[in-house]
């Protein structure tokens, strides 16, 4: 197997669902000739040409709005929203229009549409390019929510998403695209929605993490393991729905669960896989719950100093986790 | 030097017996770790030291039956600063000695065992849990070295102990399981025809009591007959609907204990205990549930059974039924019964003379429910469930007519029965 970055997984991923699946199709902004702001889509508008690979105006309503239509028609649509940040105009259309359409229709309708967002802080992004959107459209019924951590699951994922018949939500965080690498296998590797993996065992305590904060965890067990410390990494990978089995699994196992996430903390997804191991392993538990995440602040800060405040990072992980441990 | 005494373990309980000594003379034993087994007339119970200190000497040899209150041991303080002489107190000289206790605990600023009480016994529901499967006392639990914030006890801390515990020879000898589990087992024992077969302190406890129950209590005996066919026609009816919403099994116990409370208001009388002063009659009516167990028999007692319903009943008699056979029972389990109802119709016994439990003056034993052809109204014969309640009563305190009384209400409930009687 080859090893490979984030964005490269996701590239082959579109590349080989557009090969496999005529009705398959880009949109967004930018994704065409310039190959999208993050080269997602780079050499796809000269492979597909451009009704396939479609440069957008800069509406993201338009584009939300263009891609549900196409769904509705038997198309399977790629929405490109270039930065999760922009998302917001087209609010209406995913909430009001997208994730109801099946439920609407009483099911005669499906919507087989994947939304594409880079997500997530770190890069310097500031205010318009660093946000965490999951917890707010995982609240919504009716969409499913994807956060890979990794490439092969990035890749995996995507085709999944690509191939469900309900509207997706594919959020990449861009602090992966190029830090993250890792063997992806060759093939049609179909990585299922709905399914967390155990990234690393052990038995002391479990992190729980998706996205970018993943390879942070990943890294913490490893020092953890140093001092004697086995901890157990659970990556969500799906946010909705989510795998409640692999949750209580793990909070049965070791007792004690931290989970991170870089997103604010007020109704967060920690804060709903909290409640999912109260309901289902409050009697294996060894410690309170605990959540490490971003302050209830609007948003990620330009200055330096201040995003590294804001971000969880590896320090902190530690930190928390070896309070955890010590309980 | 102190003394340790045998405690008053429960209300009304003058004596306790030695079942078996956790400490031997020379032992080093901690404040509040188990000391002693105490077997009182049903329950075994765990007698913590009083002080730390080393154990000097046994005075009551296991087996042994003392009043409450006799000296069954003597503890030398922890500490050379010896109190006032004679001085015969459980209390600890002073903090330091309690402190200076032998605790497995390194240089002060590193021994988070010591910290604060509160941590040490804020158990989380995992260490909960493992203390319930591995029936750890609170006397090993307080041995067992907390490691967490605090001196919090984690789950890791008792797992560790658990497996030391389970390895042949433990070092030290703080580690034993408590009750029944630790208990002689003379039952086990095979035996060898002509040797006698050293006696449980349960089986004690019975002989001693069902001799003094004989020998004070005129017993009488009466038996009624009952058509139970409504009863089980329900109870075929109402089982799995029962079981799925209960998750426990309708048996017939509580539907009779209905029906002896009943009986039993209907004639008070019988609800009372005998005294030379005169019949005290109880205002409670709780009824005793016979429970046989590996090694004998127990009676865990159903309280204020007067105030529940069937539903009720089936839970608590079940929840009793459980914990007696998994030795769980406490002393309050077991105490205060002014009727009792034995079950030993489960075995196919049709008829049964029971002995009274003293001071009770009533126990009532439901027989096996056997299908018989019975001649019923307009002289037809019929296949109908038919069953014995066979009441042995105290007959100083009531005479035949109230004890037929009596099994004509019980009678008259079951053969009543029907589904407009409540469950719930």
């Amino acid at each position: 197997m080859a090893q490979k970055t984030v964005i490269e997984a996701i590239r082959e991923g579109m590349d080989e669902e557009m090969a496999r699946d005529p009705s398959v199709f880009l949109i967004g902004e930018d994704v065409g000739q310039r190959g999208g702001v993050f080269l997602a889509s780079d050499g796809l508008y000269k492979k597909y040409g451009e009704l396939r690979v479609i440069d957008s105006p800069l509406a993201e309503s338009c584009i939300v709005g263009v891609a549900i239509g196409a769904a509705v028609n038997g198309m399977r649509p790629i929405a490109e929203i270039q930065f999760a940040d922009f998302i917001a105009p087209a609010m209406n259309q995913i909430i009001e229009e997208a994730a109801r359409f099946c439920y609407r229709t009483a099911g005669d309708f499906s919507l087989p549409m994947v939304i594409r967002a880079p997500w997530g802080g770190g890069v310097h992004g500031a205010l318009y390019h660093s946000q965490s959107i999951e917890a707010t459209f995982a609240h919504i019924p009716g969409l499913k929510v994807v956060a890979p951590g990794t490439p092969a699951d990035a890749k995996g994922l995507l085709k999944a998403a690509v191939r469900d018949p309900d509207p997706v939500l594919f959020l990449e965080h861009k602090r992966t695209y190029r830090l993250v690498k890792g063997e992806v296998p060759g093939g049609d590797a179909v990585v299922p929605i709905g399914k967390a993996e155990v990234k690393r065992e052990g038995t002391d305590l479990s992190l729980i993490a998706y996205g970018l904060m993943l390879t942070y965890c990943l890294e913490v067990a490893e020092k953890l393991a140093a001092e004697d410390i086995s901890a157990e990494v659970l990556d969500l990978r799906t946010i909705k729905p989510i795998d409640q089995a692999a949750i209580v699994a793990t909070a049965k196992k070791t007792g004690k669960v931290l989970v991170v996430h870089e997103d604010t903390r007020f109704a967060g997804i920690a804060a709903e896989v909290m409640a999912i191991i109260m309901e289902q392993a409050f009697d294996a538990l060894d410690a309170p719950l605990m959540r490490l995440t971003a302050p209830d602040v609007p948003a990620m800060p330009f200055n330096h100093v201040l995003e590294q405040a804001f971000m969880p990072n590896a320090d902190r992980i530690l930190h928390k986790a070896k309070e955890l441990a010590a309980y | 030097m102190a003394s340790v005494k045998m405690p008053q373990l429960g209300e009304s309980i003058t004596e306790g017996t030695i079942s078996k000594w956790l400490k031997q003379p020379g032992d080093q034993v901690k404040k509040y770790e188990g000391l002693v087994e105490v077997i009182t007339d049903k329950v075994n119970a765990e007698v913590p030291a009083p002080l730390a200190g080393v154990l000097k000497e046994i005075k009551v040899k296991e087996g042994t039956t003392v009043t409450v209150g006799t000296e069954i041991a003597v503890i030398e303080e922890a500490v050379a600063a010896t109190p006032a002489p004679g001085r015969a107190s459980a209390q600890p000289p002073s903090v330091s000695a309690e402190r200076e206790a032998p605790r497995e605990s390194p240089s002060p600023g590193e021994d988070r065992g010591r910290a604060s009480d509160e941590s040490r016994t804020r158990l989380s529901p995992a260490v909960r849990a493992l203390i319930e499967q591995h029936r750890i006392s609170d006397a090993e639990l307080s041995a067992i070295h907390g490691s967490g914030i605090g001196g919090r006890i984690s789950k890791k801390d008792v797992e560790d102990y658990v497996a030391k515990r389970a390895q042949p020879a433990a070092a030290n000898g703080e580690q034993r399981q408590r009750g029944a589990e630790a208990a002689p087992r003379p039952a086990a024992v095979p035996a060898t025809p002509g040797t006698p077969v050293p006696l449980s302190p349960m089986r004690r406890a019975i002989a001693s009591n069902m001799v003094r129950s004989k020998q004070t209590i005129p017993h009488a005996w009466t038996v009624a007959e009952v058509d139970m066919t409504n009863v089980v026609r329900f109870r075929q009816q109402a089982r799995d609907s029962f079981k799925q919403r209960e998750g426990i099994d309708l048996t017939f116990v509580p539907i009779i204990v209905k029906a002896v409370v009943e009986g039993l208001k209907a004639v008070p009388i019988l609800n009372a205990s005998w005294s030379d002063d005169g019949v005290v009659p109880h205002k409670e009516i709780n009824i005793g549930v016979a429970v046989s167990v590996e090694d004998g028999l127990i009676v865990p007692v159903i309280h204020q059974a007067d105030r529940m319903s069937i539903a009720g009943l089936a839970k608590v008699t079940d929840d009793l039924a459980k914990r007696a056979r998994a030795g769980a029972l406490t002393i309050p389990d077991v105490q205060g019964a002014t009727f009792t109802v034995n079950n030993p119709g489960t075995f196919g016994t049709i008829l049964s003379y029971s002995i009274i439990a003293p001071p009770q003056a009533g126990i009532l034993a439901m027989d096996a429910i056997v299908k018989r052809p019975v001649v019923v109204e307009g002289d037809a014969i019929a296949i109908r469930s038919m069953m014995n309640l066979c009441l042995s009563f105290d007959h100083r305190v009531l005479d035949g007519v109230s004890a037929a009384r009596f099994l004509q209400g019980v009678r008259r409930w079951l053969e009543g029965f029907s589904e407009q009687v409540p469950l719930y």
